[in-house]
């Protein structure tokens, strides 16, 4: 197999989420493979995020690999004006792997086209975060048993929230209901919409967080209203509760629902539904461990035996 | 009609290229877009002229200058219902529409300021997803560009 480049969700078809899907029930099953010994893998994250890179860097010791890099941009030379390409080339010359981190939008696709290393997108900007969706089409699918016919109710802010967009392309192929809740200011861009027509997918939108919604949800996707995405602070102060889960709200809601959150929370999900076993945030993160061992197996090009232990 | 042919007759090419249709608030555009200013033939630019279609229009009129096809084609970026004539001996030798082709590189700075293309060394790229109403998609920040918001570089 080919090495390749994971920049955008798109990059995969159906067919390789699939297969992904299947890997990381494997990995689940069993985390600690050594199908990278000998390999030398780069983080560089030019953004920190330390939950980010703390996954990635577990999957790839758990599968026996070895990492270098750097968690924040200020203490490399790129702080002195290096540019991206120059800094990708000569990290190229030391790994078999770079899975990188960038504030700008399309670093990583650019990054993709200057060397022949293969390039993990650990998120670029407000662009593409592929790991992100993919941990979430997998605790989709483990907790409803399929990827087919759900109905998804995305919350809060679905303007500039990436894993929501990603998310909705993903799930193209599955004939997913969503229901799209935020406000004016945050509310599903038109291009989404215009894709979900496009593609023949149902959604409602809505600026009501309401029972009727709740209760016909299979999965309910919350996300974090920003204070600084609003340009009129009088109104962020009125819907930051309008969009926010507390466990009253889930008492009639169905058995198979689970809530999800792409992690950090702040106060859109209350503290009392933490215990709610339909809550699913916690167990969500962990499934981007086995997002990451499977997607660097993939773009490695490394065949997993999955029949030896 | 026949006056309108007396009209183009007094500023008749032998050879060269004339680019017609052009929106009157484009021309200048184009004229930025395809070097003119830095031809050195006999050029008529003409502009605020009557057209039934556009209300008013512009038009190039290029003596002994002929343009690859591609470079013609980079006018549909501003102007996309633009004619083009390539004359030769008096004779229009070929007519066409410029049509965007499907891939942009370089020519068009992408108005992402987060966009990794406006913070590196290196030539834009934009996917056109839809030629008639000129829409681009950028290869790396995937944001869209509409017409009406095309900036050249």
């Amino acid at each position: 197999m080919k090495n390749k480049s994971l920049v955008s969700i798109t990059d995969f078809t159906q067919s390789e989420i699939e297969e992904l899907l299947d890997d990381m029930r494997y990995f689940e099953a069993n985390p600690n493979r050594r199908l990278l010994e000998g390999k030398v893998v780069a983080t560089l994250f030019f953004e920190p995020s330390t939950r980010t890179r703390l996954s990635f860097e577990t999957a790839v010791n758990r599968l026996g690999g070895r990492v270098i890099g750097f968690s924040d941009a200020n203490t490399t030379s790129s702080s002195k004006g290096e540019t991206l390409k120059d800094t990708i080339k000569m990290v190229s010359n030391y790994v078999d792997l770079i899975i990188m981190r960038h504030y700008l939008e399309g670093a990583a696709r650019y990054a993709s086209e200057v060397t022949e290393v293969p390039i993990i997108n650990a998120g670029d900007g407000a662009n593409q975060h592929p790991t992100q969706t993919m941990l979430d089409l997998y605790s989709i699918y483990k907790t409803q048993g399929t990827l087919r016919n759900l109905t998804i109710t995305m919350v809060g802010d679905l303007k500039y929230g990436r894993t929501v967009h990603s998310l909705l392309m993903a799930l193209r192929y599955y004939n997913p209901t969503f229901n799209f809740v935020a406000c004016n200011e945050l509310s599903m861009p038109k291009e989404y919409l215009d894709f979900c027509e496009e593609n023949g997918i149902k959604y409602h939108a809505t600026q009501e967080f309401s029972e009727e919604v709740i209760n016909n949800s299979d999965i309910i996707y919350m996300t974090r209203v920003q204070r600084e995405r609003f340009s009129d602070l009088m109104e962020y102060e009125r819907v930051k509760n309008l969009y926010t889960l507390n466990n009253a709200m889930l008492a009639n809601s169905r058995d198979n629902v689970r809530v999800l959150h792409p992690l950090p929370r702040v106060n859109e999900i209350s503290q009392d539904v933490d215990d709610n076993p339909k809550a699913y945030y916690f167990k969500q993160a962990q499934n981007g461990l086995y997002a990451r061992q499977a997607v660097i197996c993939k773009v490695l090009g490394i065949k997993i035996d999955k029949g030896e232990l | 009609m026949d006056q309108n042919k007396k009209e183009l007759a007094v500023a008749a090419l032998e050879n060269g290229t004339v680019i017609d249709h052009i929106p009157s608030s484009s021309l200048f555009k184009v004229v930025k877009l395809l070097g003119i200013e830095n031809i050195n033939t006999s050029i008529t630019i003409g502009n605020n002229l009557g057209s039934k279609k556009l209300g008013t229009k512009g038009i190039l009129k290029l003596a002994d200058v002929y343009f690859p096809e591609a470079t013609l084609n980079r006018v549909a970026l501003i102007a996309p219902n633009v004619k083009v004539n390539i004359i030769k001996d008096y004779k229009v030798d070929k007519k066409f529409q410029v049509t965007l082709p499907d891939e942009i590189h370089g020519l068009v700075k992408c108005n992402n300021p987060k966009c990794i293309t406006n913070n590196e060394p290196m030539q834009t790229h934009f996917h056109v997803e839809d030629k008639e109403n000129v829409l681009l998609r950028c290869h790396y920040c995937e944001r869209t560009v509409s017409k009406d918001e095309i900036e050249l570089i």
